[in-house]
């Protein structure tokens, strides 16, 4: 891991741990922005974690770019420190794979695509070297993911496969970015799979959809009343492939506000997973079945 | 209830100096395009700097007022009228009960700010009044403005006619335009000879010119450094592992059109930055319509910060000269 300090523009400070993707540069990267809240320093007013970096943004007329900076640095030492552990959750996100929205979607910007004649499914499974769109699903939703950022658009969570490097499918972002992506697409690019939380641009290849709302600005739908966003860094996710019968099943659960999130509490430990990924999951897993 | 919108114009919202604090769930700043304007108009009719106007695009509304207020307009150069009589631009006007305030065609820049004394007071989401579509906030329901609408505001009857901002303290983008960059983020990926091209090359504003981002095109591609790229990226040379976007910066998908994040930014995501707009010019963006010649221009920080200064001085002496 080599970390790598810019700037954007004359208001942020941009921190790499680390140019490729890893748990170990997602965990130093959100303990030091934690260090860096936690140091209350006067001037900054937003701090943004992500997959294997973090921002900070600062008001120059409080503090110079030169002094934040040097204080963020500082704080690398405290990073490496820190523990690599956490209490958080495993929820159970059903997903409509090649339902017809995202079809529809994507067959409207083809001419965006890496490979105008087949669908997103088509392409990520034969560049991942599957034999059928079905095997590839099935590596897609097998084991469970760590959320390492959330952002883009309001609460749209980034999810990291919790399996072996080798394991882990990779797909291209789309060659130019779409201006429309239905809301809860399921997407893919580079390593991260991601839950589009509202309508939009997007550029990440289309899966499929969750009927599970993610974002609610106005807190009516039941898990989202405490907050109107769903997911934070550090929660877990398991796929469940469901039809169009359980699809429309759960839309109705949740406009009638009967619908729950299958969540079971869990302890992420990075030492403990790299030792035994299977056993890690499986256990992550049976939490989540007990539930 | 104040303003009843007869005619929303094209896009037309209520906006602020914008939510801070919820860009790392991804929900950005949001506020008006052009701060500089906004500020400028609710000092002309007595308001606090940060109150909520309306910032309108391309075309004006047609608003009538149940309220008697001073009103001022900033920003693009467009006709004002008050029961059809013009009024001058960045200056305070009144606005009499059962009067209409409206709007002629654009002649220059695209953004306007429409300031009423007391300000428009919709509710605040999450610190803001500043509407967000994409993520439902702020406004009326998180949308732009529709006919029919009614909107509030405070009860200030401001300080009348006859305020005006001198014509040399009103800001607006040359032709071409010039937006300053401070070049860095992953500067580095490009090569030498490609990052001098960026500068030298002439873009215009393309047609997907909004809130969110400024695309631009009419430059050559970008080259990227040759590497092996790294785990989690995407094979794309332009692509990153997603990192978070900082506004005001440049991202380049394939390295083809660069893009400018603006005030309702995403706040993160995974293709390339080359640097970023300097915050004094960020106001310039949001005066820019469609096909308008831009050059880039790289700058150093300490640049970047002389330009914030002057651009804080002329706001002071805008404080100044309306007392």
């Amino acid at each position: 891991m080599k970390t790598r300090y810019t700037f954007g523009g004359d208001e942020h400070v941009y921190v790499e741990m680390d140019d490729e993707m890893s748990l170990d540069a997602f965990f130093k990267s959100l303990s030091m922005s934690n260090a860096v809240r936690d140091a209350n320093i006067a001037g900054v007013t937003e701090i943004c974690p992500a997959n294997a970096s973090f921002q900070v943004r600062f008001d120059p007329d409080v503090i110079s770019p030169d002094d934040i900076m040097a204080k963020v640095k500082e704080l690398e030492h405290k990073a490496e420190l820190a523990e690599k552990r956490m209490k958080t959750r495993i929820i159970e996100i059903p997903v409509y794979y090649q339902d017809p929205w995202t079809h529809e979607t994507l067959m409207r910007f083809r001419e965006r695509h890496q490979n105008p004649d087949g669908t997103d499914l088509d392409y990520a499974a034969e560049i991942n070297g599957f034999e059928s769109v079905d095997a590839f699903i099935e590596a897609h939703h097998s084991q469970p993911w760590f959320v390492s950022m959330v952002g883009f658009v309001a609460g749209l969570p980034f999810l990291y496969q919790l399996v072996e490097r080798g394991k882990q499918l990779e797909v291209p972002k789309y060659l130019r970015p779409r201006t429309d992506t239905p809301k809860q697409t399921v997407g893919y690019g580079g390593c991260f799979s991601c839950i589009y939380s509202v309508r939009g641009a997007g550029g990440y290849q289309m899966f499929g959809i969750t009927p599970m709302p993610i974002y609610d600005a106005e807190q009516k739908v039941a898990h989202l009343k405490d907050f109107m966003v769903f997911f934070k860094p550090g929660d877990i996710v398991k796929w469940k492939p469901i039809d169009r019968a359980e699809y429309d099943a759960v839309v109705a659960a949740v406009e009638d506000g009967t619908y729950e999130p299958r969540i079971a509490e869990v302890e992420f430990d990075l030492d403990e997973f790299n030792a035994d990924m299977r056993g890690t999951n499986a256990k992550m897993l049976e939490a989540l079945n007990d539930a | 209830m104040t303003l009843k919108i007869k005619n929303s114009g094209l896009a037309t919202s209520i906006q602020d100096l914008g939510r801070i604090g919820y860009f790392h769930l991804g929900i950005p700043l949001s506020g008006a395009m052009d701060r500089y304007a906004l500020r400028a108009a609710n000092m002309l009719v007595g308001n606090d700097e940060g109150a909520a106007c309306l910032e309108a695009v391309f075309m004006g509304p047609q608003i009538e007022f149940t309220k008697s207020a001073t009103v001022a307009v900033t920003g693009a150069n467009i006709p004002i009228k008050v029961d059809g009589e013009l009024q001058d631009p960045w200056s305070s006007f009144e606005i009499n009960v059962g009067q209409t305030l409206s709007f002629d065609f654009l002649q220059s820049g695209a953004r306007i700010y429409i300031a009423v004394s007391g300000g428009i007071t919709t509710p605040e989401a999450l610190g803001s009044r500043s509407t967000y579509p994409i993520g439902s906030l702020g406004g009326i329901e998180g949308r732009a403005i529709q006919a029919g609408d009614e909107l509030p505001t405070g009860d200030s009857r401001g300080p009348g006619a006859g305020r005006t901002v001198p014509e040399n303290l009103r800001r607006k983008p040359g032709t071409p335009a010039s937006l300053r960059v401070l070049p860095g983020l992953y500067w580095h990926r490009l090569t030498d000879e490609s990052g001098a091209g960026f500068f030298e090359d002439e873009w215009e504003v393309a047609p997907e010119a909004d809130r969110m981002g400024y695309r631009f095109k009419g430059g050559r591609p970008l080259e990227f450094v040759e590497r092996e790229q790294p785990f989690g990226a995407g094979s794309d040379p332009s692509n990153i592992v997603d990192g978070c976007y900082s506004y005001g910066s440049i991202q380049v998908p394939g390295g083809t059109e660069p893009i400018v994040l603006h005030r309702d930014a995403v706040s993160g995501g995974g293709y390339f930055t080359l640097g970023a707009i300097i915050s004094a010019d960020m106001d310039l963006i949001g005066q820019l319509q469609p096909h308008t010649p831009v050059k880039f221009e790289k700058v150093d920080m300490n640049q970047a910060l002389e330009a914030r200064k002057e651009r804080r001085s002329m706001l002071a002496k805008i404080r100044e000269e309306l007392g």
